[in-house]
């Protein structure tokens, strides 16, 4: 067992990325994840690893794309405006099918939007962003001790499926701090022939490439990408249940949100009310049929977030009209006080729908 | 039996290239395998190709090569060298790609004197979406997209991009040739070899700007473009040296 260390959720995210074996890092910084650039710094020239400030987020995903296509275990981080300035980035390296890790601690927007947490990047992470049918795999953890499992488990997805990872976390996530330690992947490193590396006498070029210019073709490798995504959909769904056994209301939350969730779920349970949470850990691939199983049991849903919805929308394809799914979310890097949530969940109980928003 | 004097490069694929008549990608994707024949570096040369006409270039250059976005070769090619220092890495980049949506990847890719050599194509005019204004168009050149000429008052000036770049500290190589003249071709496979060997010496970064012509979209035949490139482009962009490591701009 490793030693417990008190860090910062960002800190964490970068020394989790170097106990995976990550030597590049490419970013820009940006608030609230600027901690991380600023830790990579510091960290990587004493592992004799690469840290590159880029001139702009669209060069650092670049650089991503070329570390990643010459084999390299490469990450990358940024917040909400600079995610979206790197989803170009993203579509060509899910098209060209590199493994890269990309993390996101989640803001308020659109636009400038502010600096307090958020999760209104969900359907940008979830469901493509860039443009193409591709998905990146979604990670959303809800602890500092997560941040750092999830981002080991990121940099082995990546290179197992060959395929963008984000870590989407949010401002709380990233500034917060908790005791964590480091255990190290099991995972066998994968050997990467496909990589540009320079011949280095073998007989045939290797092309890093998502430029597919006849039909047919761009066809064959959009079907092949999407076996890809039914072999992740079908292997690599996470989750968490909590007293979902007996529940009749089941809250569904992800990342810090789930905290929250939990406090006033527990505080409930003590009111005699029975009330459970699905809380995904993937958020892509969504958790639909542990969701769909609890639809036949449960009598409604509760979906928590912070944004003016975004989550629900997935969770109410999973429920299927099968059972009532209520929304309550706060945007702009308002968070809920746990009061809040336990007051949606009683209104619930006394036949009061949850509010839409606010 | 004779002996065989002249070959295709290894670094060049047996395949047909599909650029227009009168074309210069052509040679200059000969030039440039043909210097890393002589450099005997194709065995750890990684090029990365743009968008634009030559966004094929890795369907004829024989060694491991990327495609990368608009713009964005500079970058992807910080990204592999930094993999791999001991590699040779170079952009192919037209005028659109690297003196428009690319500017800012190619200026700080210069300025961190990235170890890494950018042949940049300029035939002022947008090739492969059919011939709309560049960066680089010049003054009263029509185009699709300045089909009453190009004005200073409305699309602005005229990038030098050579003349930009040796500015930077980090940028240790910079000329511009043409390949307009058996002469001029000469000098352009001159100038290629010294930034690769700069390159691999590890000063810094290098760059080939090289004057080039587009019949198809300039509406002429090849050898009226090449007189065009002669009397029109070479006194707007002057041939010559820019900076080298050994010292001062031009």
């Amino acid at each position: 067992m490793a030693e417990k260390i008190l860090m910062k959720g960002n800190e964490a995210i970068g020394e989790a990325a170097i106990v995976a074996g990550c030597r590049h890092y490419f970013g820009y910084p940006i608030t609230p994840q600027t901690e991380l650039t600023e830790y990579m710094s510091k960290r990587m020239p004493q592992v004799n690893g690469v840290f590159l400030q880029a001139e702009s987020e669209v060069a650092a995903i670049n650089m991503v794309y070329g570390a990643a296509g010459a084999g390299a275990r490469v990450m990358t981080s940024s917040s909400s405006p600079g995610i979206s300035l790197k989803m170009e980035g993203i579509s060509y390296i899910a098209g060209a099918e590199l493994p890269s890790v990309i993390v996101n601690i989640m803001r308020g927007g659109p636009g400038l939007g502010g600096i307090q947490p958020a999760q209104s990047d969900y359907f940008q992470a979830t469901k493509g962003g860039g443009h193409g049918d591709y998905h990146c795999i979604v990670l959303a953890p809800n602890s500092v001790q997560e941040m750092v499992d999830t981002t080991i488990l990121a940099f082995d997805l990546a290179d197992m499926y060959r395929n963008p990872v984000m870590l989407l976390g949010d401002g709380a996530l990233g500034q917060m701090m908790e005791p964590v330690e480091f255990n190290p992947s099991e995972t066998k490193p994968i050997a990467k022939p496909w990589a540009a590396t320079g011949l280095k006498g073998r007989a045939e070029p290797n092309i890093v490439n998502s430029l597919h210019l006849q039909p047919e073709k761009l066809e064959l490798h959009n079907i092949h990408l999407q076996q890809k995504y039914a072999g992740i959909i079908a292997n690599e769904v996470r989750y968490e249940e909590l007293y979902t056994a007996d529940a009749e209301l089941i809250l569904v939350a992800y990342g810090i949100t789930s905290r929250i969730a939990r406090s006033s779920v527990e505080k409930a349970r003590r009111e005699g009310m029975k009330v459970g949470m699905l809380r995904p850990i993937t958020l892509w691939p969504f958790p639909e049929k542990p969701l769909a199983a609890l639809a036949g049991k449960a009598s409604a849903f509760l979906t928590l977030e912070l944004s003016a919805g975004q989550m629900i929308e997935d969770v109410r394809l999973a429920v299927n009209g099968a059972k009532p799914v209520y929304f309550y979310g706060r945007s702009g890097g308002m968070i809920p006080s746990p009061k809040a949530v336990y007051e949606q969940i009683a209104n619930i109980f006394k036949g009061k729908e949850a509010v839409k928003h606010g | 039996m004779a002996d065989k004097i002249f070959s295709r490069p290894k670094g060049l694929k047996d395949v047909p290239f599909h650029y227009c008549p009168g074309c210069h990608h052509g040679i200059i994707h000969r030039l440039v395998a043909e210097v890393l024949d002589e450099l005997d570096v194709r065995d750890k040369a990684i090029g990365v190709a743009p968008v634009g006409c030559s966004v094929l270039a890795y369907e004829y250059f024989n060694f491991d090569a990327f495609e990368a976005a608009h713009g964005r070769a500079p970058a992807v090619a910080t990204g592999v060298k930094r993999v791999h220092p001991d590699a040779v890495v170079f952009t192919y980049q037209g005028d659109g790609d690297l003196a428009a949506i690319g500017c800012a990847e190619i200026v700080h890719a210069a300025a961190r004197g990235e170890k890494i050599t950018t042949i940049f194509v300029n035939n002022a005019i947008y090739g492969m979406t059919g011939g709309q204004m560049a960066p680089t168009s010049l003054i009263g050149q029509v185009t699709n997209t300045s089909p009453y000429g190009r004005s200073a008052e409305a699309a602005g000036y005229p990038v030098k991009v050579s003349e930009m770049l040796a500015t930077l500290e980090g940028a240790k190589f910079i000329a511009r040739v043409a390949i307009n003249t058996p002469g001029n071709m000469t000098k352009a496979k001159a100038a290629i070899k010294k930034a690769f060997e700069l390159q691999i010496s590890g000063k810094g970064f290098g760059l080939v700007e090289i004057l080039s012509t587009c019949p198809t979209n300039w509406g002429m035949s090849p050898v009226e473009a090449a007189k065009w490139l002669a009397e029109s482009m070479i006194p707007y962009y002057p041939l010559g040296v820019y900076k080298t490591s050994e010292g001062g701009a031009k």
